[in-house]
């Protein structure tokens, strides 16, 4: 199928037509300054400005916080002591204006959680439409960790926005079948050559040819583990979760049971390494108990544990734990620092 | 012609070298520079050559105090949980304090955190720290590449423009209604002493929020902690917040839920707050860490204003004086337990 294209003018009727079947969320100026995801009900809620938004998009995969199953021990109760399935939305849900990066945290995230119903779940009921990078911010670094402004994984759709319009890419199946119904108009010669010369303005590769994810497969574990370096990486961090909060491929859990008088829900909510909590044994030992353990937990699970294991590396080079880290621990300086083993 | 603060860069590392290479401190806490701008980076010297690192600008938004017990703890040697401490002088560890940074050192002094002779204390007076929430602000939240610092301006250069700003503008509010700019403690100092401050409405921001009604100002709360994402920064940010394990982290019981469920992460901000009562120096790096711009400052700021009201205290001023908390006082205000009639006055 061929790319398809809508004038921004007519951005407007575009909305309302997928609203008809969809809720439609996206980056929206919040009261505080920042972008962050929210409800978008018409063209005013919706800014595409460059840059990522605050949060990530992961919160539309992995709620904060998910509900398992809600359950009841109250005699009486009609469904005393029989598990009941969360409620689910009837309603689908469109992401529109999703950034190459955070569609590839989804395409990453997927593969730890290949056979997690609820995480596949969310897959099946959100649709990402996303939106290629013109321009980078500083703290982009998407081409030093696989990734790419155009790049279409984890995408259902992508979008390029020209001058006076935007192209729709199908990515997937059903993006293909919902841009059928959309009623867009085919791409124009103008466009078409606009579509040829569109060049991105691409955050520079590390250096040239390297392939960090390559790189760091060929180094050893043990001599990444006990690096010098992870002192002085360590010696500002507060141990606070806003990177692994922020991160969108930062995915660790916890599950406990919110119990109210007999009945209660059991629910996943986010985890961070950050935490003391986070891997906390029964018996009170704490493998990770110190600051140390942890921030090496957190660079070393994306940088050389999930590599290992599934191949690219679990970081999509989105920059907001560079840009919010209250002390500016910066992964591309322990990238670099991993490559110096 | 060097700026305020390359002046006091200069001196700051040429203390630090002094130190390291006698051997008085064994580490020395500081800044460096960040990678990003207008976020600077907290710093321990360990090697004499590290102190050409460091650097003093104004966004050193962070509390050092928050470090200390942990570099302090770093440097003995290791020892089980209830083994008691060697014989002889632990390593030293000399620290920079403004104003705030060194009342929380009182405080911890105070709370058997730290122990004064184990801290070399090198005083700077505050001119008052930046808040880059309102720089951003001031450039309609367009990307910032570069801050340059000068005296009393900040130039601030992005894409396509570059925009002089007056600095006392985008200074941090704490710092605005700060009268304690100047250390309380210390062994040497870099630069002037200010002498204090005079502020016209100390507070004032307070105030404001007092004077809401109730369902006004339950509103205005609920509003300020919406986007919280509980990620504690601001927890982990504040050198009162020492215990083991925090009231929001256990789980055998536990107090609070983990999730971002409205009742439970209010509940946490009005502990954390309640928390610091008494303690808090009002440093503000709480709602410098936040990455969601959350004012929490304002619920501890609430608080102190209170302990001043009702027990003429405030925290970190001296070092002999006890903690309002852990004193009763006969003539302490008790109209929230006894009813008018009941003070066991004689009729």
């Amino acid at each position: 199928m061929k790319p398809l294209a809508l004038f921004k003018s007519e951005l407007d009727v575009f909305l309302k037509e997928l609203s008809r079947d969809f809720d439609i969320f996206g980056p929206k100026r919040q009261k505080k300054g920042f972008l962050d995801w929210g409800k978008i009900e018409g063209l005013s809620d919706l800014d595409l400005s460059p840059g990522v938004t605050k949060t990530s998009v992961k919160s539309f995969f992995l709620p904060q916080p998910e509900v398992l199953f809600e359950f009841s021990a109250k005699t009486g109760d009609e469904r005393a002591f029989r598990l009941k399935e969360p409620e689910c939305p009837d309603r689908k849900r469109v992401l529109l204006g999703v950034r190459p990066c955070d569609a590839r945290s989804i395409f990453l995230n997927s593969m730890p959680y290949k056979e997690d119903c609820y995480f596949q779940g969310n897959i099946e009921r959100n649709i990402v439409i996303g939106l290629f990078c013109k321009t980078h911010l500083s703290t982009c670094f998407c081409t030093w960790v696989g990734g790419s402004p155009t790049s279409t994984d984890g995408m259902d759709i992508g979008v390029y926005e020209l001058e006076d319009s935007f192209i729709f890419l199908p990515v997937s199946q059903r993006g293909e079948e919902l841009l059928r119904g959309l009623g867009l108009r085919e791409i124009s010669q103008e466009e078409e050559g606009q579509l040829e010369a569109y060049k991105s303005d691409a955050p520079e590769g590390i250096s040239e040819g390297i392939d960090i994810a390559k790189e760091f497969s060929k180094k050893s574990l043990f001599d990444l583990y006990d690096a010098q370096f992870w002192q002085e990486v360590t010696d500002p961090c507060l141990n606070c979760g806003t990177c692994t909060f922020l991160c969108p491929t930062c995915y660790c859990f916890d599950i406990q049971d919110e119990v109210l008088r007999g009945r209660g829900r059991r629910i996943r909510y986010w985890d961070s390494c950050m935490f003391p909590l986070f891997t906390l044994h029964a018996s009170g030992h704490n493998p990770r108990g110190e600051k140390v353990k942890r921030v090496r937990n957190r660079f070393m699970h994306k940088l050389k544990y999930f590599p290992d294991r599934f191949g690219p590396i679990s970081c999509v080079g989105c920059g907001r734990c560079v840009r919010d880290c209250p002390v500016s621990i910066d992964i591309r300086q322990v990238i670099r620092q991993f490559l110096e083993i | 012609m060097f700026t305020i603060n390359e002046k006091i860069t200069v001196e700051i590392r040429k203390v630090a070298r002094d130190l390291l290479k006698k051997g008085e401190v064994s580490a020395f806490l500081g800044y460096t520079k960040g990678t990003v701008p207008m976020v600077m980076k907290p710093f321990v010297a360990r090697r004499q050559e590290d102190a050409e690192r460091l650097s003093w600008n104004s966004f050193c938004v962070l509390n050092l105090a928050n470090y200390l017990p942990l570099v302090l703890k770093s440097l003995e040697p290791p020892r089980r949980p209830n083994e008691p401490p060697p014989e002889g002088p632990l390593p030293k560890v000399g620290v920079l304090v403004t104003g705030c940074w060194s009342r929380n050192m009182v405080v911890q002094i105070k709370e058997n955190q730290i122990e004064r002779e184990r801290v070399k204390i090198i005083g700077i007076s505050s001119r008052g720290m930046v808040d880059r929430k309102k720089v951003q602000a001031l450039v309609d939240n367009n990307e910032i590449t570069e801050v340059i610092e000068e005296d009393h301006k900040l130039i601030v250069k992005g894409h396509g423009f570059t925009r002089e700003i007056n600095r006392w503008d985008v200074v941090r509010d704490n710092c605005k209604s700060c009268v304690h700019p100047d250390p309380v403690i210390y062994d040497e100092v870099i630069g002037d002493l200010s002498g204090g401050r005079q502020v016209p409405k100390r507070f004032g921001d307070i105030q404001e929020i007092e004077d809401m009604d109730i369902e006004e100002r339950w509103q205005w709360f609920q509003e300020e902690i919406l986007s919280c994402i509980r990620c504690y920064a601001c927890r982990n940010a504040c050198p009162l917040c020492y215990c083991p394990t925090c009231f929001v982290d256990d789980s055998r019981p536990q107090w609070v839920g983990k999730s971002i469920d409205k009742t439970d992460t209010a509940l946490f901000h009005i502990l954390r707050a309640f928390h610091c009562a008494g303690r808090c120096t009002d440093c503000g790096a709480c709602e410098s860490a936040c990455p969601m711009g959350i004012r929490m400052r304002l619920f501890t700021k609430k608080l102190y204003k209170d302990c001043m009201e009702l027990y003429g205290f405030e925290p970190g001023l001296k070092i002999d004086e006890p903690l309002p908390l852990t004193t009763f006082k006969l003539e302490d205000p008790q109209d929230y337990i006894l009813q008018q009639g009941q003070k066991g006055e004689e009729k």
